[in-house]
């Protein structure tokens, strides 16, 4: 473990190489933690389905290309087509679950990410699966830091979608509606804004960034039908420690976790990277409960 | 009512029939005939691999006897299996045994398929003292219970990656470097299967004093190995090990290639069910896969000729394969351990049997077969492919290869 700091400090330039992946990495846990935020923060479900989503987009990816598409140029539509898929998802189950208890809509998007998988599997197989971009690896440092092309493509895809969130939400007429919703729904509905709309069209916009993290997926890493659960955990971990209400710390809470987690992998091994980040998820959380504890005692 | 007892005075007038008309000849194949019995998956999630299974039996069965069966104590008899479908679940494993063993009166077993079942089944051999002879369970937790009527053909999973180490050790020598100054690189899965294969590489390292520079565990959620990969990249390894199944297969030779990690000698399992030569083409090149048993190898034996005439024997008599996979194979080969064991034993007297079985020492086009004392096969090597031009060629152990390692590993970047 020593040995292994010890080649960060003498090589540094290998620094350069966790982040460059931590924040790519980071970059597309990102896409699929806003998502997830936008969600629980308008209508207070909180989708256990998010990682499957992301699975059935990088299978949705996976047979355009086979139909000829390339899969960069596969994201848009794939994005449009879980659009839909969100729309008709939510009209069939969420719309039911949202003003029930919190079991309740836990249940229903549970038994969501089961059908999504069971479907999965039932139509593709249980083969892992790759998508190959065709991008090239771009070579620094006399080949001592390498990083594809594709990772780039997500970070920009990640800032891009950000912006654009950001730029809709507070500017648009709509996008004031979802805040105003995830303010306080009733306060909403009396002063006019169609909350129904609201969430549905927050739940399509979620599985449709779901579709093309799930894309992205299949070029960056594999997707295989019963592997969501890894993401949907992920997106979890992020959005509670960033906080909820918070976008841009959403942003910020996936790609510094990218980043810690290469870190431990290359610090204490891989066995560790997964620990680290829970570790630090509770951490955060028990920090955090401190300091509300003494925010109390200050109003007290 | 009537007709209820009408249809049993036919049954018992057809039986008596059936025995007075079959007596002779009835006795006489009980004579001359040996059951085996096997509880296999027919249906169920392991049904593919169960048939791979059960077709090795068969075929292997049918070349026998068409030989002219097997001689015990100057007789001639015919062998003969019983199966029963075990629906892919241990515990129906376990009950069909006490079924075939308690009342089929069945006194040879062979293996079921996966070690699974062959875990339930063990038990229930071992308390009847019958021997089950088996070729589809590897994990090494068999082997470690003290069975004494267990015997399988195949390698266990420890051994999967060990013959990399040999195979680095040989060609370091070669090259006139003492093995004990390669280094190993490895990263396997947190599960059973994987940490088996881990202890026979840790194993076999020790032996040559190698130092392992990196043992990561990679979890099963793990999608990313990027931050192992960048440690590999800064040690610059001699050797590059690992284990996950299709998924750590599949990630594994995408960020390779991605980040440009490469070394003299890389290995993993699960090759070709990721399918990596489809999935990656060139960057899969040069890796080496461990297999069972592979048709290009140099093993024989005079019932099925080389591995190469059993490969083209079995296609033809069995055309819905493409090729012929290793359970088939390994199959086949337990019921030659059956047969030699029998001839050896003078005997069908079980324990008799069981004690020819531990001494086994017989030559099959599937490979040499001789159990260590728990009943592992411990001389037939694990076999090791490298992928060269998009193809699977046998390159070690380097006494039986069809043709040359590639070393170092090159790869386009």
């Amino acid at each position: 473990m020593w040995s292994n700091v010890q080649i960060l400090t003498g090589a540094p330039v290998f620094n350069v190489q966790l982040l460059l992946n931590g924040i790519s990495v980071g970059a597309i846990f990102a896409l699929i933690a806003y998502g997830l935020a936008l969600v629980w923060g308008v209508t207070s479900v909180k989708n256990l389905s998010q990682g499957d989503m992301v699975m059935m987009g990088g299978y949705c990816g996976w047979e355009l290309s086979k139909h000829g598409v390339h899969p960069i140029a596969a994201i848009l539509p794939v994005a449009a087509f879980m659009f839909v898929f969100g729309w008709i998802i939510y009209r069939l189950v969420i719309r039911r679950v949202i003003q029930l208890d919190l079991f309740t809509s836990l249940l229903a998007t549970f038994g969501l990410a089961i059908t999504i998988q069971q479907s999965l599997n039932h139509i593709f197989g249980p083969e892992v699966r790759t998508l190959r971009s065709g991008l090239a690896t771009i070579s620094l440092f006399h080949g001592k830091v390498d990083i594809t092309e594709i990772r780039l493509v997500a970070v920009a895809l990640c800032i891009l979608v950000a912006a654009a969130m950001i730029v809709f939400l507070r500017y648009s007429r709509m996008g004031q509606a979802i805040r105003a919703t995830a303010q306080d729904p009733r306060a909403a509905r009396v002063l006019g804004v169609d909350t129904d709309r609201v969430y549905s069209l927050t739940f399509s916009i979620n599985a449709a960034l779901c579709g093309a993290a799930g894309v992205l997926i299949a070029m960056v890493w594999v997707i295989q039908p019963f592997y969501g659960i890894a993401y949907s955990v992920r997106a979890f971990v992020i959005v509670t420690a960033a906080g909820l209400g918070n976008f841009s710390a959403v942003i910020v809470t996936a790609l510094f976790l990218g980043v810690i987690e290469q870190y431990s992998g290359f610090v204490a091994g891989a066995q560790f990277q997964q620990a680290t980040i829970v570790g630090l998820l509770l951490a955060i959380l028990i920090v955090r409960r401190l300091a509300l504890l003494r925010h109390r005692k200050a109003l007290q | 009512m009537r007709k209820r007892i009408s249809s049993t005075a036919q049954a018992v007038a057809a039986a008596g029939a059936l025995a007075a008309l079959g007596a002779l000849p009835l006795q006489a194949m009980a004579d001359d005939v040996i059951q085996l019995g096997s509880a296999i998956s027919i249906t169920g999630k392991y049904s593919q691999e169960g048939k791979n299974a059960s077709d090795g039996y068969n075929f292997a069965l049918k070349k026998l006897n068409d030989a002219g069966g097997v001689k015990v104590g100057g007789k001639e008899y015919k062998l003969e299996v019983k199966y029963y479908d075990d629906e892919s679940t241990p515990a129906r494993t376990a009950q069909l045994l006490e079924r075939l063993i308690g009342q089929d009166d069945i006194k040879f077993v062979l293996g079921p398929y996966g070690s699974g079942p062959t875990k339930a089944a063990a038990p229930v051999t071992e308390k009847y003292k019958i021997p089950m002879v088996e070729a589809e369970g590897a994990s090494r937790s068999l082997f470690t219970q003290n069975y004494k009527y267990l015997f399988a053909a195949l390698s266990t999973s420890e051994q999967y990656l060990s013959p990399v180490i040999d195979l680095a050790a040989e060609l370091a020598e070669k090259e006139g470097k003492k093995p004990g100054d390669l280094t190993i690189a490895m990263s396997f899965e947190n599960d059973p299967f994987s940490l088996d294969v881990r202890a026979g590489v840790v194993d076999r390292a020790k032996h040559y004093g190698m130092k392992i520079v990196v043992d990561d565990k990679m979890p099963r959620d793990l999608s990313d190995i990027s931050a192992t990969l960048t440690k590999i990249k800064a040690l610059k390894p001699d050797i590059i090990v690992f284990s996950g199944h299709t998924k750590g297969a599949t990630t594994a030779t995408r960020q390779m290639k991605e980040m440009g990690v490469n070394a003299p000698v890389v290995a993993m399992t699960h090759c070709e069910s990721a399918d990596l030569v489809g999935k990656f083409g060139a960057a899969a090149e040069g890796i080496l896969c461990p297999t069972q048993w592979a048709e290009t190898l140099k093993y024989q034996d005079p019932l099925f000729g080389t591995a190469m005439d059993y490969y083209k024997a079995f296609l033809a008599a069995h055309p819905e394969y493409k090729q012929v996979p290793y359970q088939v194979a390994q199959a086949s080969a337990v019921i030659q351990i059956y047969a030699d064991a029998f001839q050896r034993a003078g005997s069908l007297d079980p324990q008799k049997v069981r004690d020819a079985l531990a001494a086994t020492d017989l030559d099959t086009f599937y490979g040499h077969i001789k159990f260590s004392p728990e009943g592992n096969n411990i001389s037939k090597p694990m076999v090791l492919r490298q992928i060269q031009n998009g193809k699977y060629v046998v390159v070690a152990p380097t006494k039986y290869a069809a043709d040359p390692v590639v070393f170092p590993r090159k790869v386009s970047m």
